[in-house]
This record gives structure tokens, sequence and C-alpha cells, in this order.
């Protein structure tokens, strides 16, 4: 499964809806997602692709990882998945 | 002041899943103990408890909320549901914004702390789930009571071990006989049965290996259990007015510290306790017909408690009823008083006294009438409901027939 097709299945699972709903383009908010989905999100994501995602539940636009979208989830997914390999 | 009432009641424990099953166990005297089933089991030297049987979590809350309650809030709301529901109340406007929660509890979410240990500690993983500590916090179950049921009012937990619940409802008591609040919603719940929490308790060397026979000469310690007693407390007028149907009233209590041990419980502690609650509600010794006793089945605690009795009650003490329904349902540590308010509302309101099981062979140093093994029918106008616990914390409520 590629890790678009996964971090999908993760914020699907997490809204409660079919992964065919969620596009790169929704955002966690138009998911209808919280804060606590939010952390609990980054916790499956982090189990699922064995990395440590730096964000700051406490203040969300100070971390160094863009939840503003699925895409950018998954884009920075994909550079901590090449960085923490290296 | 203002008077009163218990307008609502639910439970689930291991006698039952509900109120109804667990007075007909507790009149039929079952015994809901029976062997521990859990992870590693076979590395405890206690191994017997009164475990909830059969409880199907999944289909009582959504995703979400599994994800957030442990199982002693699963326990809470599940009982609480009960209750609310028999009172008949929906909370909003000045109701809600008035009304509170005050729950008892002594371990917090003892299985999310027992599951996330040996995620960090036995399987060595650096990362546990987010939800750890909101699920583990001891104000998680009163907390979610008062989402669920929209009340705003004052909310908090009590924390003072086996006797957590008593001091909640004392406190809940309080709330609305000195007007600050027209319901709250009380009692208590604990879920200590993991391998964590049974072998901490092994520890202490209390625990009975076989069965929990309070009273009886040849007793040999506590038997844990697990789950939850919630009460709707109305004030009196209030329940009145909306023709609600009231199961007891609670005429009033009192607490006492032993400001002895940590562990060895006090009989003066005892004594000035039950003799407040006496004080406190007004009611005559000679009128109260049956105690439902803290009664654990250590050899400390049911000697000291007989003599406390025998102490304050005088010669009436060979009159009255006291037995331990703790030989059916186990010790529920915080959550054990408000359990066991349920024995005092059937003796109240139904007539029938819960027997104390598991009673052997007679002990002359607990000399009274413990109503061995077979319920009994009698009717009781004053119940009283003692909790003594470690730390030399005692609170007794006294109850009076519904008015």
């Amino acid at each position: 499964m590629s890790v678009q097709d996964k971090v999908i299945e993760i914020i699907a699972e997490q809204a409660v809806l079919d992964p065919s709903d969620v596009t790169p383009e929704s955002t966690l908010e138009d998911l209808g997602i919280d804060s606590l989905g939010v952390v609990e999100s980054i916790f499956a994501i982090e189990e699922a692709f064995d990395i440590s995602v730096p964000f700051n539940a406490n203040d969300p636009t100070e971390s160094d990882f863009d939840i503003s979208s699925v895409k950018s989830i998954i884009a920075g997914i994909e550079k901590l998945i090449a960085e923490q390999a290296a | 002041m203002k008077r009163v009432v218990i307008t609502g009641a639910g439970t689930i424990n291991a006698l039952g899943h509900n109120v109804a099953d667990t007075l007909e166990a507790m009149r039929e005297g079952r015994c809901g103990i029976g062997e521990l089933q859990m992870r590693d089991v076979e590395r405890l030297a206690v191994r017997i408890g009164a475990q909830v049987q059969g409880f199907e979590a999944e289909g009582l809350f959504n995703r979400q909320q599994m994800a957030l309650y442990d199982r002693f809030t699963q326990f809470t709301l599940v009982a609480a549901r009960e209750a609310i529901a028999q009172s008949g109340l929906e909370f909003s406007g000045e109701l809600a914004a008035r009304s509170g929660v005050v729950m008892g509890n002594s371990g917090g979410g003892m299985q999310t702390l027992d599951e996330n240990y040996r995620t960090v500690y036995e399987e060595g993983k650096n990362r546990v789930h987010p939800f750890v500590v909101p699920k583990l916090m001891n104000n998680a179950a009163a907390s979610h009571v008062s989402m669920e049921f929209n009340l705003k009012g004052p909310s908090f937990t009590v924390a003072s071990a086996c006797a957590s619940s008593n001091h909640a409802m004392a406190q809940a008591f309080q709330m609305v006989h000195g007007g600050f609040a027209p319901v709250m919603i009380t009692g208590g719940a604990e879920s200590m049965l993991c391998f964590g929490g049974v072998k901490a308790w092994e520890g202490l060397r209390v625990m009975s290996k076989d069965a929990c026979r309070p009273f009886s000469a040849n007793r040999n310690g506590m038997v844990q259990g697990e789950g939850a007693g919630i009460f709707v407390f109305e004030e009196y007028e209030h329940a009145r007015a909306r023709g609600a149907d009231i199961l007891a009233e609670v005429a009033g209590f009192a607490m006492s510290s032993d400001a002895a041990d940590i562990v060895m419980p006090s009989k003066q502690g005892a004594a000035r306790a039950i003799a407040g609650a006496l004080k406190d509600a007004r009611i005559n010794a000679g009128d109260v017909g049956y105690i439902n006793a803290h009664g654990t089945g250590t050899a400390a605690n049911d000697k000291t408690e007989c003599a406390a009795v025998a102490d304050v009650f005088g010669r009436h003490a060979d009159s009255l009823m006291i037995s331990s329904t703790k030989s059916m349902h186990g010790h529920l540590i915080g959550g054990t008083g408000a359990v066991e308010l349920l024995a005092c509302i059937m003796a109240l309101k139904d007539g029938i006294i819960a027997p104390t099981i598991g009673y052997e062979e007679p002990d002359p140093e607990c000399a009274l009438d413990v109503v061995p093994n077979e319920a009994r029918e009698a009717k009781v106008d004053v119940a009283l409901s003692n909790a003594f616990a470690f730390g030399g914390l005692n609170a007794v409520l006294a109850l009076r027939k519904a008015p």
C-alpha cells in the first residue's frame, strides 16, 4: 500500500468515512476531525510508518509538520520517512 | 436545610449489570466471586475475584468513546444511564447549570495504566496512545457523566480508598442539603482487577485465596470486586413537585479520621463516624434496623467494626441486623459503598435484608446478628452504610424509608 493510501485509510477511519470519501484536497476540519482526533491520527501514523512526527498539539501551527490538508500530511510523512530512514 | 431523597439507582457489578439483577442475587445469596480471568493470572498468588462477566462495551459506546473510556468509566456510564433513566430527569437550563457529579474512586484507570506500563516497560516501546492521561485520570468518569448528561454544576472525584464512594455520596448529600444543587449524580466505581492491580494487593497479604467470609471465625481476608454504583440525589420538594418515585431518603452522614495508622482500623474512629451519622440525621440509635457493614472479611476489620457497633448501640446492637454484601460482590474499593447502598435501599423499600454469605463459624468477637447465609424479611425504617478506609478515613451514611 502506498503512503498516500495508508494515510487516507488512517484518516478515513478516524473520520468514520469510507476511504473513497477522503481526497488529498480534504482538510481535517472538512472531515470533522477534532483536536483529539488529530492527535490520535498522528499516533496511528507514527505506529504505521514507524516514524516520529514533530507535531505540537499545544500549538499546531508552530509544529514542523503541516496538517492543513491530507495532501500536506502525506507530503510531510514522505519527507519524514526519507529523513528517518537515512 | 433541604431534605435529600434518592430518585434513581444504577449499577453494574459481579452480581448483575443492573439494579434488579443485583438485588435478586442479593436476595438469593448468590456469590459473584470466581476464578480471575486475565493475562498472566498464573503469576498471581491470589486468583479469585468478583469480575463483571459478559460485559460487551462495544455495543454501548461509539468508537471515539471506546478510545477514551477506561473500564471504570464504562462501568460508571452504564450505571449512570440506568440511574438517570429511572429518575426521569433531563438536564437543561437552570437545572443543568446547578446540578453536578461527585464520584468516588480510588485507583483511576488502572486497566489503562497496566496496559501502557506493559507497552513501555515490558515491550520496550517508546510511544503510547495519546489518550492515556485522559483515560487514567480518576476524575475521568465524573467528567464523562457530566458531558453525557449536560451537568454543569459542581463536579469532582473523591479519593479515600475503600471509603471513596461514601465520602462522595456525603459530599453530594451536602450539596443538595445545603441548597447548592437541586440534583447531584453520585456514587463510585472501580476497576482494579488487572495484573498490576491484583499484584499490588497481593503484597499486603490481606487477600483471601479461597473466599470472602465476613464475620466468620475462619475468615482469611478480602476478595476484590469491580463495577459501579450510581445514584440520583434530589432535593425532596423538587422530586415531590414532579411526582418522582422516591427510593429512600438520605437522612445524614458523618466522617471521621482515626489519625492513627495507615492500614489498621480503629474502633474509636469507626464509632465516632457511626455515632456522628446518627446525630447528624437526628436518629435514635434504637431506630436503626439494618447496617450494611464495611465487613471486608479481614480479621482486623470485622472484629473492630463489631466492637464499634456494640459501643455505639449498647444493648440495641443485639437486636439490629448487620450484614456484609462484600461476601457476594467482593470489595469494590472506591466503588464499594455505592453498590452496598443498594442493600440499604432494598432493606428500607422492599423489607429484605441481604445476607452475609460464606458464613461458617461464629466468632465471639463478631457476636452480632450478621444475617448469615440467607436473606431475611424484616421491616426496617432506618439503615446505615459503613465504610472504613485504609488511612483511617471513615464515612457513614444514614438512610430513612422514603417519606
